[in-house]
């Protein structure tokens, strides 16, 4: 009862805001509403028992990408009134088109057959055993019999870090920069001087 | 635990080469630019470490890390001459960067990179270890052909060659999911086995085909070779030197491997398209290069019909085709080396120049380097007794002896098309004008390696003796 009801709060409110996504007119709410589809895509994960694949899609798709997003979206300033002119006058071809591969999906999920053996194949498979979580599972895959992949993976990311750094840092000239050696070593009798002023001579 | 200490002994040579990477790369970061010589030297010395480790602890033909890596002569063949390419490179470097005012200490890192990608590229036994080496190698090279930053030529080659490049990795992917959605094995083996008792589908064919698009534009054969000019003639010449030799041997260990290990129970399907590459890329190679007047475009068409020629020898698929294609994989990597230190050496104090013009009369104000040059045009060309025609006559052999003699025959007819253009910058050197003396004299190091590559091109025949048994173990390893 109470995963049912999970189930319909989340599913509705995915599609409701995947709907406001494209609907919305700021592209700030649409990149708003995309993180708040990733939390309800999320919650459905947990709900079929795959929650890792929950909690990836949480770190990876609203920690990373969709903020990723937000930047852009605030620092291109695109107009976007202005791309959406034309919007009518593209619709009925568009229409035509989605009409097209709407008829091709329906033609092909029509003729949809399962091969014969894909059942007994299915049911041959052992059951995951129930102690494990996925992200056990996966982890015990992972540093052992794919540690090698893992590390190598590793290598590439280190890898475009130093591509990234050696075709974009440039070393500008003219900027302070803190020398913390130089403070250290500096000595009290160079960097301050006592002077006396005489009353009303200061300037 | 245990496992893992003797899977990571028989990666020993990658191990040396990624440690390096990681603390040469901390004692750039500390020390700077100014340390780039020192840190070329120090990659040079961990390449020769892991050279030395292939040559002492040689290959059994036994599996690690779970099938995903396989060590046997044949990878140890195509490691050291890899080895060997990327440690000449950053030799030929380190004097240019600092002519040309691009010295970062960052330069020999990517090499080592790209080498350590290579080399794992040839050790790989599965589909998944496969791309991720691959990767590894072409990320490496796209930031190289990229890493003359200010150069609006060498931001082009790098640019064009990453778009390029994405795209076949990504037509490599795809071929190799279908490839294991059909067969449900990403290990090479396993592949082979599920072939051989369940015979083919199309869908597996398709992902042959794919993948094999993938592995044909990293060995830019056509028609997956647009990129190649451009990428030669904008990046840098020490990198475009480093990509003509190394990387094309990776590739084309890759290939041979796929091939011959993973699909050898469809040979006949994947027959037809590298007889059709081949052929392609020979006479592409041949009659494209006519008309070229810069140095750096010529060798990329040079490189193309050479692979053109190499491809000769897969096609049959037997153990003597590979045994000629890894001898002259050998002799293409010292007459590409030799070719672009001649090219290093065109420098004038205005500048460097790339034309062929410039080369005119170069017998009369520098006549060594001239001859250099014409004993590596004229092996280029295959002319015998130098190097580069016992390549061609090794693979033509296996071409001829499995039957497919209409292919030696169009190997040789693009042979005396491509003589022509490599003779006519004989005839430049010799009979021109003098266009003026290049800066003299060459770097000592620039020397060595020319007087090395033409001594091995001309004494070919001595060294025979040491390299062809090496190449028929290795060709055996992969072949039985």
């Amino acid at each position: 009862m109470l995963q049912t009801l999970a189930f319909s709060v989340f599913s509705c409110v995915l599609i409701a805001s995947a709907l406001m996504v494209i609907a919305a007119r700021n592209p700030v709410h649409s990149v708003l509403f995309l993180i708040l589809a990733f939390f309800n895509a999320a919650g459905l994960f947990i709900l079929l028992g795959a929650e890792f694949l929950a909690l990836i899609l949480v770190i990876v798709y609203v920690g990373a990408v969709a903020v990723l997003f937000l930047f852009v979206v605030m620092m291109l300033d695109i107009d976007f009134t202005e791309l959406r002119q034309g919007f009518l006058q593209y619709l009925p071809i568009g229409s035509v088109i989605g009409l097209v591969l709407m008829v091709e999906l329906i033609v092909v999920l029509g003729a949809w057959a399962i091969a014969p053996g894909a059942e007994g194949q299915r049911a041959a498979l052992a059951a995951p055993p129930a102690e494990i979580s996925n992200t056990e599972a996966l982890g015990r895959i992972l540093y052992t019999d794919y540690v090698y992949l893992f590390q190598l993976a590793g290598l590439v990311l280190l890898l475009a870090m130093v591509g990234a750094i050696v075709l974009t840092l440039r070393q500008r000239t003219g900027v302070r920069r803190q020398n913390v050696d130089e403070q250290v070593a500096r000595h009290p009798a160079e960097a301050v001087t006592l002077r006396d002023v005489k009353p009303g001579q200061g300037a | 635990m245990e496992n893992l200490v003797q899977d990571l002994a028989v990666l020993m040579p990658e191990l040396v080469l990624a440690g390096s990477i990681l603390v040469l790369m901390m004692y750039g970061a500390f020390r700077g630019d100014r340390s780039t010589m020192e840190i070329s030297a120090l990659a040079v010395l961990a390449i020769l470490i892991a050279g030395v480790i292939v040559v002492f602890q040689p290959g059994t033909g036994g599996l690690a890390f779970h099938g995903l890596v396989r060590i046997d002569a044949f990878t140890d063949f195509m490691k050291v001459l890899v080895l060997a390419g990327a440690a000449l490179s950053i030799l030929m470097s380190a004097r240019f960067l600092r002519e040309e005012r691009i010295e970062r200490f960052e330069f020999p890192l990517l090499v080592l990179f790209a080498t350590l990608g290579m080399s794992l590229m040839i050790v790989a036994n599965d589909l998944i270890s496969l791309y991720v080496a691959l990767e590894l190698q072409s990320l490496a090279l796209y930031v190289l052909a990229a890493f003359h930053r200010d150069s609006a030529r060498s931001s082009e080659a790098g640019l064009k060659y990453f778009v390029l490049g994405s795209l076949s990795s990504g037509l490599l992917l795809y071929g190799g999911s279908l490839v294991y959605g059909f067969t449900g094995a990403t290990e090479f083996g396993g592949i082979a086995a599920v072939l051989a008792s369940d015979g083919a589908s199309i869908g597996l064919i398709i992902g042959l085909v794919f993948m094999m698009a993938g592995l044909v534009f990293k060995v830019s054969a056509v028609p997956f070779h647009m990129w190649t000019p451009d990428v030669y003639e904008g990046s840098p010449t020490p990198v475009t030197a480093f990509f003509a030799a190394a990387p094309k041997l990776a590739a084309m260990a890759l290939l041979l491997r796929v091939l011959l290990e993973a699909f050898p129970a469809v040979t006949t399907q994947w027959q037809q398209v590298i007889i059709f590459v081949s052929i392609a890329s020979m006479a592409l190679g041949a009659f494209a290069a006519i008309g070229q007047t810069n140095i750096k475009r010529l060798m990329a068409y040079s490189s193309i019909a050479n692979v053109g020629h190499m491809l000769v020898g897969l096609a049959p698929g037997t153990a003597k085709g590979v045994e000629g294609v890894l001898i002259y994989l050998a002799i293409y990597l010292a007459m590409t080396v030799g070719t672009f230190v001649c090219i290093l050496a065109m420098r004038r104090p205005e500048g460097r120049v790339e034309s062929i013009n410039d080369l005119s009369g170069l017998a009369r104000t520098q006549p060594l380097l001239a001859l250099s040059l014409l004993i590596l045009m004229f092996s280029l060309a295959g002319i015998p007794p130098l190097a580069g025609f016992f390549g061609k006559f090794y693979v033509y052999m296996a071409a001829v002896e499995a039957g497919l003699w209409p292919l030696a025959i169009i190997g040789i007819l693009t042979t005396v098309v491509g003589a022509y253009y490599y003779i006519r910058i004989v005839l430049i050197i010799y009979n021109g004008e003098p266009a003026g003396a290049f800066e003299q004299p060459m770097p000592s190091e620039l020397r060595l390696i020319l007087a090395g590559t033409a001594a091995f091109n001309v004494f070919f025949v001595v060294l025979a003796s040491s390299i062809i048994p090496a190449a028929g173990l290795a060709a055996r390893a992969l072949v039985n």
